[in-house]
């Protein structure tokens, strides 16, 4: 799967308080989420951000609480995919379990700049950027990873161990 | 070649011999939790996978703590779904109003967590409970649902980093300050992934509540887990606890660590985290000074006996200024009524204390102190982030129990020294 979007740019250890903040965690409506999704880092970006947008952010994205809220609050909104140098690493599972694309590459979080178009593709990786055509080459998900992702998450994958049909 | 405590644990709970890190294993877990802010999610996720019963009635634990007692319609909601949910799958260890108190303070007291077990909960802080030498992390809701009907976790075995701490603590120093100055030493990332295994002398004189504390926190500096050796200190704290039999691993000698550091407690004063993350430490001496509006002592970090203690020794006989809001909230009823009986609550009331009944509250910025713009707080917490504890342009400040009764006392944050006390032992 490839997406093409626009890139919204944070910094390092953006945490799960500010991607959603707990005074919105008596509801996990989805719609609740994406109404206050990173206000407190940018009281705009819930009414800046377009479906198919893709934050890139600098060292420990995510680090704090492990709130689920948060990768669905960043899903709801429309981010298709965040990319990083590192993740912390309940975020990092949750974003797998939810089916919330992530990306660790420190070369280009490190380069790729706010407003700038970006290309991902998912299958191998490869970050790709519009203007300049420079490419960088994310981790690769481990196999069993990969599995859960094409599995469609890990409930789905659960299911299906369980139950033996998908 | 050697293994660590957490990679022992790992492989016994994924039925090998050995573990390393970077492998991908299946665990089979002896206890998950949730609490009311994550088992909605989970629940809800839960009935998605088409099973009718969680695994094990007796190791399924839902605590309602966040937002309860209820805090508004939508969290009293949220609550309820938790609450039908334990009814309807018959739970054995059921809390609530009245019996509950905060997750990582309730587990222990109530002997549901032992030695060598496998733990996980959605709630990052679920690691507090390495305290106890048990593998113990945070997952998210949907991993909590996957786990309540399989009873089994996937893991990446984690490296492991190994901190010695040599010497005898300094008067007003306990476990906060150690992990507080530990994660300002290696940074909110400085464990990234891994496992952090405490050792060394100053750790086998200290507490089990300052453990507790210590464990707690290793999620801010980015750990899967922190754990602690098993030794005289736990036993006696588990022994008239436990419900379980349990299993004690002890590293081996020629384990391998990623990393190893070695820390002087002598030279560690009380420590403050400064806004906004938990690295932003610096001593006593350096941090004092700065005036307060609130002072916050509790939350699963700091809500236990030990910290009570410490706190009251230092009000007593003595008045909370009068611009600062002083909120304790004990961890959970045993150690409000422990407190009750010593007379720590008193000495707290008389000083001009507000104290509430157990609750995770304000810690995360849910209910009972909630901070205006501009405000200040310095709280006995584990996380200052942006908002954490109300309005976004509010700031937090993280210290143990010594400093946080000082501070309030003076209306700025202190030293219990500038007060004229000397000494106070959180040994056990």
């Amino acid at each position: 799967m490839k997406l093409t979007g626009r890139v919204w740019k944070f910094g390092d250890n953006i945490d799960t308080d500010v991607i959603i903040p707990a005074r919105y965690l008596n509801s996990a409506d989805p719609a609740n989420l994406a109404a206050h999704c990173l206000e407190d880092a940018d009281p705009d970006f819930p009414s800046k951000v377009q479906a198919g947008d893709i934050i890139v952010a600098g060292k420990n994205f995510g680090c704090g609480s492990s709130r689920e809220h948060a990768p669905l609050a960043l899903k709801a909104a429309g981010v298709a995919c965040v990319i990083a140098p590192t993740f912390a690493r309940i975020f990092y599972r949750n974003a797998i379990n939810i089916g919330l694309p992530i990306l660790e590459c420190p070369e280009a979080a490190r380069t790729i700049q706010e407003g700038d178009k970006i290309s991902v593709d998912l299958e191998t990786g490869t970050i790709t950027h519009t203007a300049t055509g420079s490419t960088w080459q994310a981790k690769p998900f481990p196999s069993f990873m990969q599995e859960l992702i094409g599995a469609g998450g890990l409930i789905a994958y659960t299911r299906k161990k369980v139950t033996g049909h998908a | 070649m050697g293994m660590t405590l957490t990679e022992k644990i790992l492989a016994a709970h994924a039925g090998k011999e050995r573990v390393e890190p970077g492998e991908l294993v299946n665990c089979r877990v002896d206890l998950v939790l949730g609490n009311d802010i994550t088992a909605p999610v989970a629940i809800e996720e839960f009935s998605k996978i088409g099973v009718k019963e969680v695994f094990d009635r007796d190791r399924v634990v839902l605590v309602p703590d966040h937002f309860v007692p209820n805090k508004d319609i939508k969290s009293a909601e949220q609550a309820k779904v938790l609450r039908d949910f334990a009814r309807a799958q018959n739970l054995t260890y059921r809390f609530d109003v009245g019996t509950m108190g905060i997750e990582h303070c309730l587990l222990p007291e109530a002997g549901l967590v032992g030695p060598g077990d496998l733990v996980v909960g959605a709630d990052s802080h679920t690691c507090t409970y390495g305290a106890l030498g048990a593998f113990s992390t945070g997952v998210g809701s949907t991993d909590l649902a996957a786990a309540m009907a399989t009873g089994e976790v996937w893991f990446k075995v984690p490296q492991t980093s190994k901190f010695t701490y040599h010497g005898k603590l300094q008067p007003w120093v306990s476990g906060k300050d150690l992990i507080l100055y530990t994660i300002g030493e290696i940074g909110v990332d400085g464990a990234l992934y891994q496992s952090m295994e405490f050792s060394g002398e100053a750790i086998a004189r200290l507490s089990m509540d300052s453990r507790f504390t210590m464990a707690n926190m290793a999620i801010e500096a980015g750990a899967k887990n922190g754990i602690f050796p098993v030794d005289e200190i736990t036993e006696s704290y588990i022994a008239h606890r436990l419900k379980r039999s349990y299993k004690v691993y002890r590293p081996d000698p020629d384990a391998t660590y990623a990393a190893e550091y070695d820390f002087n407690v002598e030279e560690i004063e009380p420590q403050v985290a400064f806004p906004h993350l938990p690295e932003n430490t610096k001593g006593i001496s350096e941090a004092a000074g700065v005036v307060i509006d609130q002072v916050v002592i509790g939350s699963c970090t700091n809500g236990r006996l030990e910290d009570l203690r410490v706190a009251a020794s230092i009000l007593k006989g003595r008045k909370v200024h009068p611009e600062v809001r002083l909120i304790v909230i004990p961890g959970t009823q045993q150690i409000y009524l422990d407190a009750l009986k010593e007379g720590i609550i008193e000495v707290l009331i008389q000083a001009g204390a507000a104290v509430s009944t157990p609750t995770c509250g304000p810690c995360l910025g849910g209910h009972m102190g909630i901070l205006a713009k501009g405000e200040r707080a310095l709280a006995t917490t584990n996380r200052n982030f942006v908002g954490r504890m109300g309005h976004p342009e509010s700031e937090v400040y993280l210290a143990g129990p010594a400093i946080a009764a000082a501070s309030s006392v003076l209306g700025r944050i202190a030293s219990p020294v500038e007060l004229g006390l000397k000494e106070v032992s959180t040994v056990a």
